[in-house]
């Protein structure tokens, strides 16, 4: 749908639209009807399935508490680092990786052979090579967002109908203006994509890392709630980091439709 | 005195229109593996300055392929092609080219794609602004300036495209079959268009089609390729009045011409069938 006819909206009313996204969430509902149910009837011990009132409870508690908000904002910001590197360097690569053959054959391999593995297995090894403090983390981050936007920009560049670039030189622009200006430009819903990936694993890799390796965080948090025994908290904190990379992904998901808004018509 | 305005504008950015000399210029696809395809075989070929000049043949004939060596796209393996600049090595802006499919900057507006060739040029903010309004004007797209391509139908996207081609005011024009993909009615309105932006601007021409009357039409000269691999099979002089509109398709000079012309492609268009099988 376009935005482009400024004003004239001509979507469903608000009404509607509010009746559409409860209906499409329902399943949530049936979900959390499902999960008090099974609580009730005693099949799953309630502490295992602590009822959705007391989770509550806990994650009030939690949040006035201060805990919640500290230990998250401490993941984000390695989260943050580790994929704010990714990005860089990976478009980075991505488009040498296009441009130039020898840098191609080179990483082409690398990145074949890395890139089904799961980067989780690389926890014991950050550890030993950096110890506990947030640069293993924020390297494991890097390591493993790095490829999805690798790929990502390579596909994308490697794609690019040739005549734009012809079109471009012969507009007089130079081979690093073509690369800039066009390159780049048209391998932007791929880089996005790659990207969108990337932040999908920076959440799984920021907390099963702090599962491991932290003495702060919300993956930290989730794991000493649970050998703690505190069931409720832990289930509040698990439900809070999914509520935020729920809302990460949505947020992105609107940055870069506003950035590809020229792909509409 | 007139010094003072010469020096508001310190160089002179317009490409001198340049005629083009082909010379023993061969080409063959995948030259480096055994199973190479010769698309060009000894192709000579002298465009004078401001030359209308339509490159005629069969699908697969090496027209576009002669004309992208022209551009610069591709590189030169045989003979030697030059301008008045020179031996072409590379694209640039004294050759510009406007594509069957467009190619426009999708993620430009109308007037962006336009602007980035002047930019590129060395344009001050003000004459680029005054520029990008004049040539889109002149395609008729006033009003569509803040237009993605992709809200544009085929012969506005190919208006645009034409206008940012001209503003940054080649000296060479290369069109490569520029208005194969309009319906047409567009397709004729345009032929009109461009003969009469010629007309104006006195620029040389390359123009690659495989359609008879749109190479009668617009041309001064033809050149008729054969099938492959592509050689200049006939040079012809199209001696029709310079001001051409819809009463030039009922002159009999126009009709015969056609029909000539015709046949000599048909030839070359059934060899090309038999080739294949």
């Amino acid at each position: 749908m376009s935005d482009i006819l400024a004003g004239g909206r001509t979507g469903p009313p608000l009404a509607y639209a509010i009746v559409n996204t409860a209906v499409r969430f329902s399943p949530l509902l049936l979900l959390a009807l499902g999960w008090e149910f099974l609580g009730l009837t005693g099949l799953v011990s309630q502490q295992m399935l602590p009822g959705l009132g007391e989770i509550a409870d806990a994650f009030s508690s939690m949040l006035f508490g201060g805990e919640l908000l500290y230990n998250t904002a401490r993941s984000i910001s390695r989260a943050a680092a580790g994929l704010g590197g990714a990005v860089v360097v990976g478009v980075l690569l991505g488009l040498l990786m296009a441009q130039f053959r020898p840098v191609r054959l080179l990483f082409n391999p690398i990145v074949q052979i890395f890139y089904p593995m799961p980067k989780s297995a690389l926890i014991p090894v950050v550890m030993i090579w950096l110890g506990l403090g947030d640069s293993s983390k924020i390297l494991l981050i890097f390591l493993g967002c790095l490829l999805p936007v690798v790929v990502g920009t390579y596909n994308g560049a490697r794609g690019v109908n040739p005549f734009l670039l012809w079109s471009a030189a012969s507009l007089g622009a130079s081979r690093v203006d073509v690369l800039r200006e066009v390159v780049l430009r048209a391998a932007m819903p791929d880089i996005l994509n790659g990207c969108r990936t990337a932040l999908a694993f920076s959440f799984i890799l920021m907390v099963s890392s702090e599962f491991v390796i932290a003495t702060d965080g919300v993956g930290f948090m989730i794991s000493s709630l649970g050998d703690g025994g505190q069931y409720p908290a832990m289930f509040a904190a698990i439900f809070f980091v999914a509520g935020i990379g729920f809302a990460a992904d949505r947020l992105y998901a609107m940055f870069a439709r506003r950035a590809l808004r020229w792909r509409e018509a | 005195m007139s010094v003072t305005h010469l020096s508001a504008s310190p160089r002179s950015r317009a490409h001198t229109a340049s005629g083009i000399s082909v010379r023993g210029v061969s080409h063959t696809y995948g030259a480096r593996t055994a199973g190479g395809m010769l698309a060009l075989d000894g192709i000579d070929l002298e465009i004078a300055d401001g030359e209308f000049h339509c490159l005629l043949g069969p699908s697969g004939c090496g027209k576009s392929t002669l004309l992208y060596l022209i551009g610069g796209f591709i590189p030169v393996q045989a003979g030697v092609i030059a301008t008045s600049a020179g031996p072409v090595t590379s694209p640039g802006p004294d050759r510009s080219i406007v594509f069957q499919n467009f190619a426009l900057f999708p993620w430009k507006t109308v007037k962006d794609n336009v602007l980035y060739g002047l930019k590129k040029a060395g344009f001050n903010a003000a004459e680029r602004e005054q520029r990008a309004r004049h040539y889109i004007d002149m395609v008729h797209l006033t009003g569509f300036e803040n237009a993605y391509p992709s809200q544009l139908s085929g012969g506005m996207q190919q208006r645009a495209a034409i206008a940012r081609t001209l503003a940054v005011d080649p000296g060479i024009l290369l069109m490569d079959e520029p208005f194969g993909a309009l319906d047409a009615q567009t397709r004729r309105v345009m032929q009109e268009e461009l003969r009469a932006i010629w007309r104006d601007s006195r620029k040389t021409v390359v123009f690659v089609t495989h359609d008879v009357q749109e190479a009668v039409f617009l041309a001064d000269r033809i050149s008729i390729m054969s099938a492959r691999p592509g050689r200049i099979q006939h040079v012809i002089d199209v001696d029709l009045p310079k001001d051409r509109g819809e009463e030039i398709l009922e002159n009999r000079e126009f009709i015969r011409l056609s029909e000539q012309i015709w046949r000599l492609v048909r030839e070359q268009a059934v060899a090309a069938t038999r080739g294949a099988h």
